[in-house]
């Protein structure tokens, strides 16, 4: 299945709808209490333009797109990103992400996927980078 | 002046408690971040992969990297305060996935704290080790901490 990569491939992709209650579901799993996550009141006094979702969450689900395609997540070596914008999840429209997942390098034994997650056409995640083995 | 104290650097704490990864928490973990390929589901999918039991998401390792943190937050003399800090990096570099059963600890080190600005940036490595000894992930985390309200 990763016999033949070439750089720019799209290997998997998807689309996943955040709602207030996929943040309270995170909270709970994660540990991560930060009330900025589930608290209009808070998030406005710490001058946040909403209630945001937790960047591990962004990050935790980005990856698990291409896990169905690698078939063994032990084939995931590195993972990486860098938090550049916030991911405003509205009480009532909840907030939509696209992730798509693009071959970037190859090498012999392992190749880099760049994985591109938008949220209302910006990019919420800089360099998202799996390096996975490749077989 | 950075708000955080440099002579952080260099700091390597005691070892976590050793947390140990429950079937039923790497579900929930799973269903958190939408993860529904069986292997972190079906014991019986991940042992066709060769695993023990169900094998953890990749992000799962935050919830042992999260103990080391409350220790560097706790620090008296470290000048971090939780409502000042935004995550601006997170890395993992993994031997192998973590699976039910196993039992983790995690050692934390800061290997950098660098003043731009009014803040700091903070880097600090996460080792997690299995109830063997054995190397499972370093999570690697930049945190931005601000001065905040004086």
């Amino acid at each position: 299945m990763t016999a033949d990569l070439a750089p720019g491939d799209v290997v998997a992709e998807r689309t996943v709808d955040l709602t207030r209650e996929s943040l309270v579901r995170y909270a709970g799993a994660s540990g991560d209490f930060n009330p900025i996550h589930y608290r209009d009141d808070v998030a406005a006094a710490v001058g946040l333009p909403g209630v945001l979702a937790h960047g591990m969450l962004t990050m935790g689900l980005a990856v698990e797109t291409i896990v169905p395609w690698l078939g063994d997540s032990g084939r995931i070596l590195e993972y990486g990103v860098r938090f550049t914008r916030p991911v405003v999840v509205d009480p009532e429209e909840g907030a939509q992400l696209r992730i798509v997942a693009k071959v970037g390098t190859v090498d012999d034994d392992s190749a880099r996927i760049d994985l591109t997650v938008t949220h209302n056409e910006t990019t919420v995640l800089g360099k998202a980078q799996v390096r996975v083995r490749r077989a | 002046m950075s708000p955080v104290n440099p002579d952080l650097v260099g700091r390597t704490f005691p070892p976590t408690a050793p947390y140990l990864v429950g079937r039923e928490k790497v579900r929930e973990f799973a269903r958190a971040v939408f993860a529904d390929d069986a292997q972190h589901l079906d014991p019986e999918a991940a042992r066709t992969l060769g695993y023990a039991d169900v094998v953890a998401p990749p992000t799962f390792a935050m919830v042992v990297q999260d103990q080391t943190l409350q220790q560097l937050l706790a620090e008296p003399d470290s000048g971090i305060v939780l409502q000042n800090v935004l995550h601006a990096e997170q890395r993992f570099r993994y031997t192998r996935p973590i699976v039910a059963g196993d039992e983790l600890t995690g050692t934390l080190s800061v290997t950098g704290v660098r003043a731009i600005g009014g803040n700091a940036m903070v880097t600090s490595e996460a080792e997690i080790r299995d109830a063997a000894g054995a190397h499972v992930v370093t999570a690697t985390s930049v945190l931005v901490v601000g001065e905040g309200e004086q």
